[in-house]
């Protein structure tokens, strides 16, 4: 493996509705880190996301990211298609990885075994979030860029993100997560953004 | 990677799949078509004589209608989703995937409306001598009017109530399909030569379909750039 970051941002800038979101943050990840992005609401944590993943350009600085996987505030789910016809789109569309689990086998580890079939119209908003996991599993990406994810997921399902984010990171692969609740990393890093300005602190 | 034959095949089961489930919202430009097809009757009274000379320019500017009703949820379900942002993130070009929802949505519109155009074409008292021509002139130009109006929706998906917005934008880039697919039936009730303007409508597709992808995918990107 190359001593390459998986992720490295360098001189970040970025303004939003007139508010200086950002200054000259630098930082990188690495295979096998995580770093866990916290702040006040509007200190611009999905921004960061959005920018990273791809979909926001409007910044200066340099972003260099590996083949990522972003989950987002919303869904990224058909609501009225099966969780099974969802998954299998994005097994379509993703890049091929003959490694790749069965979706059956990505469902199950999620806890949303049985559900295969079931619109995810019918779908509380914790089990939404779980399908949302199962696509992290089904399209393998080295570096996972997850926005909240431990909304509305109960006691056993925030178990479940700590779990898989360990074993992306045992698989090589970095994870960049804005959350409000501790994750409760072992040897992840902070970076704390404040409302105006940020500044970064490495906890690894 | 996976093919673009693939890809294409994804794309379009899941838009067929979602529109067998929201059927209602399916059907509706189809509904509207022949509702307003219903009121000219009624309206302009059912003399053969009249209604039959007026019949080619309500047919297109009715399909024209319907297929503008039609657009507005073209992207609307897949922005609200999040399966929109997903999709620009693959990172890759997005003329499959946009080239496989024109084509769905255009089944649903386009082709569907050619399928049932011989009953509008009775109900509006269409001289039987022009119904090929009506069919020809849909077939070969309602392609032009989803991949042009597919630019339209992806370019206003964002925006709330952006219904006239996408009229506006959209109505003056159909209108040389109304002038030719109108044009060509009236000419055919002449008993007339109306090949010309059949190839014309059919180039006007083919460009459209070719050219439509790229411009969706950067409104798609300008749109969710905005959200």
């Amino acid at each position: 493996m190359s001593d390459e970051p998986l992720l490295s941002v360098e001189a970040f800038g970025c303004e939003r509705d007139g508010r200086r979101l950002f200054h000259d943050l630098t930082f990188t990840l690495g295979a096998g880190e995580a770093l866990e992005l916290k702040g006040p609401n509007g200190s611009g944590k999905s921004t960061l996301l959005k920018a990273i993943a791809g979909l926001y350009t409007d910044y200066t600085g340099t972003i260099r990211a590996a083949d990522r996987l972003y989950l987002g505030h919303r869904p990224g789910l058909g609501l009225l298609l099966t969780a099974e016809e969802n998954l299998r789109w994005y097994a379509a569309l993703g890049a091929a990885d003959g490694a790749r689990p069965p979706i059956a086998e990505a469902l199950a580890r999620v806890g949303m075994a049985g559900y295969e079939r079931v619109p995810c119209q019918q779908m509380s908003a914790g089990q939404l979030r779980r399908v949302g996991l199962a696509r992290l599993l089904v399209c393998a990406a080295p570096l996972w860029l997850l926005d909240e994810p431990l909304t509305a997921l109960d006691r056993s399902g925030q178990v479940l993100v700590r779990g898989l984010i360990e074993e992306q990171r045992g698989r090589g692969g970095a994870v960049l997560c804005a959350t409000h609740q501790a994750l409760g990393l072992p040897g992840a890093g902070t970076l704390s953004l404040e409302v105006q300005h940020a500044s970064t602190e490495d906890g690894g | 990677m996976s093919g673009p034959g693939r890809l294409f095949a994804a794309q379009f089961r899941r838009e067929l799949t979602t529109a067998l489930r929201s059927l209602q919202e399916a059907l509706n430009p189809l509904v509207f078509l022949f509702l307003a097809i219903t009121l000219f009757a009624l309206g302009v009274g059912v003399d053969p004589e009249v209604l039959g000379r007026f019949a080619p320019g309500i047919i297109w500017v009715l399909v024209l209608l319907a297929n503008l009703l039609a657009l507005e949820t073209l992207f609307r379900r897949d922005y609200d989703d999040g399966t929109l942002e997903q999709l620009v993130l693959l990172g890759r070009p997005l003329f499959v995937p946009v080239l496989a929802k024109v084509t769905a949505q255009w089944c649903l519109t386009g082709l569907a409306m050619t399928v049932l155009a011989p009953l509008a074409a009775l109900l509006l008292y269409l001289p039987g001598e022009a119904l090929g021509a009506t069919l020809l002139t849909l077939i070969a130009g309602s392609p032009a009017l989803t991949a042009l109006g597919a630019v339209g929706a992806a370019l206003t998906v964002g925006l709330r109530g952006g219904g006239v917005l996408l009229a506006l934008l959209i109505l003056p880039l159909y209108v040389p399909t109304l002038i030719f697919g109108a044009g060509a039936i009236t000419l055919a009730m002449s008993g007339l030569e109306v090949r010309a303007q059949i190839y014309l409508l059919a180039a006007i597709s083919v460009l459209s379909v070719t050219i439509a992808p790229f411009a969706v995918q950067a409104a798609l990107r300008i749109s969710l750039e905005q959200s």
